[in-house]
């Protein structure tokens, strides 16, 4: 459990996630990030955006990597940065077992990111939420739509500066 | 594998062994039409609504829409401290509320320095393997009513009221229980816990033989079920499933083994994939079958952790709930296999803040579901409301 | 009636002689050279079976239900919740009559009156003793038989009319169906014909009349009858929209199928009807196969339980119970068994029923000709 992992200094699951970032950065160089050794949840980012989806294929399908499994895409607002991001957390399942999160970071207006929908399908509904959340565009989505909030609902509500509109159809939105 | 990030809409498709989908050709086809099955729908489980395209019996396709029940958790929990998100937790998988609870604290345990003393950990797993059971129920349950079995459904219900009794016993509250909190539990077992658990278990053990006998052998039951609704493994991992969803396509994945939290190690348990002499490995009957079996190993695992908890006279669940909960600045991606599959929580904390600056809940219904739209192709309306049910989903869950 | 002196305290004899004694002296009865008493008898079953369907029925079927899955079931009004079915009643009549804008008026109105005209107009043919009975016709099975299946025509009205999608797919499953399965019921109830030789539903239980009760029932004097006798219990069921066989109502995936848009006493109606059907089949049954208002007990040497328990109030117990017993069986399917789905029902009907319906109409004959 975390709270043991906490006082080894390196866990397996980082000495494991190295491994897979060396691979990945042999092949894309300075399209990825460091690697930054967080102990629960090691992660890279990827700096070149547009090759995301390669990186995300090459991942899925370069035999020692083989991430099958995303566990989760998250949205993710960064007001300092003036980014939003998403954070993807996948996973070798059943075959490697290893474990790597990847950051992907956008412009706050306007900002794509490659859609990684059909290289793991976890992702469409995943990127129709942070969409619908955030209002990033993800390029080659086979369905960007909203999907929780109504179709016309206005804004995006988990940004960081979000103003909830006064009324809906009518009706008073509550604070 | 490569195959699967090719577009799907194309005429020809290469349908799995024992797969019964019906495929229309266009000579045969007749008029389309819409078919709008929800928000208020039987057997839609709450307020899923599925847009059908409809040729005759058959569904050409089915498109999820959802956010009926969307109740702005991830908002919520960004406006709350960290102990207050957990009753939005409880309310999300609201069949199955310890065990959210468990995959949230669990998360944000591990921002956090806190050492569980055993004891929790061993209530934890207890009460998280009972609502497990009382979850399953549920899921059993309303699937012999899709499948048009009344009479399953209240027997589930009947044995479902003694966990719930049990649990409301120990945390006050029958369904939402604010039990399982950051860094304990919220009150010890009351006096004579063990004893009236065990009785459960030992009454429980031949009822879920009856449920079998009634469900699982009938035949109607198995011919509405096998081979409906087929997923290889291969595409079910793609999908993202967990839990019974993908131990069904026959995958050997269960977080309690893989991820060894909490006293589940210590644990002898199996974990529950069908051996196909039943089902077709990935059909519904399959999904079914994973899940009476782990009500079965949760009574093993209730009986052990039972024997193996440590007494301890006048024991503190809260000692260790640090007094201020502010985890150090970070990210990290906590989660724990509930009874619908794989609950994660994406916690991000900026060290400075008593409540999270993002908490994104990767909820296991609204991953299964996504599959919907796949395995819909092609089937007759009444084999969806059998897919619908054996994805076991909770409109709490999926929404959020 | 010859040895009924032997046992002059028991009590199937007291019962027996009163209870006929009582018949008899009614069906003497004549006013203005009517058989007025013989008229106020056949009506009897006929209120008492309308009644008994709409609210025992309904009443019958939620407590065998509860029963059946560790429930008490309606207890609240009156003693056993005895008196549910008439607050129910007293309920659906208070409920607003809701026609939808779109639906066509016409057939929405007319469908559940089809429904329930067609239901009931077949007890006119249903003997309920030997002297109980609407009409004799000599067709009278036949006529059973054509407007028991008037109900397709309500059900399309129904389900068409009330312009909702989930209605048009119970009507459309509903007509499939029950025309798939007159079929095999048809070539079954036809070896009931033959056995008997005619198709006059009184003259099929006086064939049935004996001094060893049920050994005189069709279905114990021929061994292959058991086949045809399966068959329509099975068709039976498929014919009055029961489970497994309740598709088209099949309220997990048509919501309520073709009754959905129906409210208040439209609905009541609708139910009434598959009760009174329910009754419909089931006694057919019994006439066909079990000796209809024939006492199946037997006479053992000095104990004549067959005399003691035969006349025409006894006629009408026997039959109403027999129905009774067959729509026990109707429920207990019912709570028991899953539904089938739309093409494994007509698997059933076509690949399965009516193969050996008609293997059986052939074995029939032959034993007819041949062994008889």
């Amino acid at each position: 459990m975390g709270d043991t992992q906490e006082n080894i200094p390196q866990s397996g699951e980082v000495i494991a996630a190295k491994a897979v970032w060396q691979v990945i950065n042999e092949k894309f160089g300075d399209a990825v990030s460091e690697l930054d050794e967080n102990p629960f949840m090691p992660f890279f980012e990827v700096l070149k955006r547009e090759q995301w989806r390669d990186i995300a294929l090459f991942m899925r399908d370069n035999p020692k990597l083989r991430f099958t499994y995303m566990a989760c895409l998250s949205g993710v607002d960064y007001p300092e940065e003036r980014k939003l991001g998403i954070v993807c957390n996948l996973e070798s399942l059943g075959e490697l077992g290893h474990r790597i999160a990847v950051k992907v970071k956008c412009d706050r207006e306007g900002g794509i990111i490659p859609s990684v929908a059909k290289v793991w399908k976890t992702a469409d509904w995943h990127e129709r939420e942070a969409y619908d959340m955030y209002g990033m565009e993800f390029s080659g989505h086979p369905d960007l739509r909203r999907i929780l909030c109504p179709e016309d609902w206005e804004g995006y509500p988990l940004r960081k500066d979000y103003q909830v509109q006064e009324t809906y159809h009518g009706i008073k939105v509550p604070e | 594998m490569q195959e699967l990030g090719k577009a799907e809409h194309s005429s020809v498709r290469v349908t799995p062994k024992g797969d019964n989908r019906v495929i229309i050709e266009k000579d045969i086809s007749s008029e389309e039409m819409i078919l709008n099955m929800g928000p208020q729908h039987p057997s839609t489980h709450g307020v899923l609504r599925l847009e059908c395209k409809t040729d005759g019996e058959v569904v050409i396709e089915a498109e999820p829409y959802l956010g009926y029940l969307h109740r702005c958790f991830e908002k919520h929990a960004e406006m709350v401290d960290y102990p207050g998100v957990v009753p939005f937790v409880d309310r999300m998988d609201y069949l199955a509320s310890m065990n959210s609870d468990f995959a949230f604290c669990i998360a944000v345990e591990k921002l956090l320095d806190v050492e569980i003393p055993r004891r929790v950990e061993f209530i934890r797993v207890i009460v998280s393997e009972f609502n497990r059971i009382a979850s399953h129920l549920v899921a059993i349950g309303t699937y012999a009513i899709d499948l048009g079995a009344f009479t399953p459904f209240l027997f589930c219900f009947r044995d479902r009221e003694h966990i719930l009794n049990l649990l409301e016993w120990t945390s006050g509250a029958r369904m939402l229980y604010n039990y399982i909190l950051i860094g304990g539990v919220a009150y010890d077992f009351p006096e004579g816990f063990k004893e009236r658990a065990l009785e459960f278990v030992k009454y429980f053990r031949p009822k879920a033989l009856e449920l079998q006998k009634l469900l699982t052998e009938n035949e109607i039951f198995v011919k509405r079920t096998k081979g409906i609704g087929m997923m290889p493994a291969d595409v079910a991992i793609n999908y993202g499933w967990s839990g019974p969803m993908l131990r069904g396509s026959g995958v050997e994945w269960d977080l309690r083994k893989e991820d060894a939290y909490s006293i589940y190690p210590e644990l002898d348990f199996k974990v529950c994939v069908p051996d196909g002499r039943f089902s077709d490995i990935g059909d519904c009957l399959s999904r079914h079958l994973v899940r009476a079996m782990e009500m079965e190993e949760s009574l093993n695992i209730i009986e052990q952790s039972l024997e193996m908890m440590p007494e301890e006279d006048g024991f503190d669940p809260r000692a260790a709930i640090p007094k201020r909960i502010r985890p150090k600045a970070g990210e990290v991606y906590g989660r724990a296999e509930n009874p619908r599959g794989e609950l994660g929580f994406y916690i991000q904390s900026d060290g400075k803040s008593t409540s999270p600056l993002r908490c994104k809940a990767r909820s296991s219904c609204f991953v299964n579901l996504s599959a919907m739209k796949e395995l819909s192709l092609g089937q007759l309306i009444p084999d969806l409301v059998s897919i619908i049910g054996s994805i076991d989903i909770v409109l709490g869950e999926v929404d959020r | 009636m010859s040895t009924g002196a032997l046992l002059p305290n028991s009590f199937p004899l007291v019962m027996s002689t009163n209870l006929n004694a009582w018949s008899d002296a009614l069906s003497e009865l004549h006013l203005f050279g009517m058989p007025f008493g013989l008229i106020i008898i056949a009506a009897i079953p006929l209120v008492f079976i309308a009644l008994y369907a709409l609210t025992y029925g309904v009443y019958g079927e939620r407590k065998i239900s509860a029963f059946m899955q560790d429930r008490l079931g309606p207890m609240e009004v009156g003693k056993w919740g005895i008196l549910q079915t008439l607050a129910d009643i007293l309920k659906l009549l208070q409920k607003e009559d809701i026609v939808n804008k779109s639906a066509d008026k016409f057939l929405f109105v007319i469908g559940p009156g089809i429904l329930f005209v067609g239901a009931f107009l077949a007890f006119a043919v249903l003997p309920f003793g030997p002297a109980f009975i609407g009409a004799d016709l000599n067709v009278g099975l036949f006529y059973a038989i054509g407007i028991v299946a008037l109900e397709v025509v309500g059900i399309l009205a129904a389900g068409w009319g009330s312009n909702n999608k989930w209605a048009l797919y119970g009507a459309i499953r509903s007509v499939a169906q029950i025309v798939s399965y007159e079929i095999p019921a048809a070539i079954a109830i036809l070896c009931g014909a033959m056995m008997a030789g005619t198709l006059s539903m009184q003259q099929f239980n006086l064939l049935q009349q004996g001094e060893y009760g049920f050994l005189h029932f069709f279905l114990f004097q021929n061994p292959i009858a058991w086949l045809p006798f399966i068959i329509y219990f099975i068709a039976s069921l498929a014919e009055t929209n029961r489970a497994p066989f309740d598709i088209p109502e099949a309220e997990s995936e048509l919501v309520a199928g073709y009754f959905t848009e129906y409210t208040g006493m439209k609905f009541a109606v609708i139910f009434l009807a598959e009760y009174g059907s329910m009754f419909m089949v089931s006694a057919i049954i019994s006439i066909v196969f079990l000796g209809g208002w024939n006492s199946p007990l037997p006479n053992i040497g000095p104990l004549s339980l067959n005399d003691w328990t035969t006349g025409p109030v006894w006629g009408a117990f026997w039959i109403v119970m027999k129905g009774f017993f067959f729509i026990f069986v109707q429920m207990w399917l019912r709570w028991t068994l899953p539904r089938l789905r739309v093409d494994q029902l007509m698997h059933l009907c076509w690949k399965v029923l009516t193969p050996f319906a008609f293997v059986a109409f052939v074995l029939i004959a032959v034993w007819e000709i041949y062994v008889k």
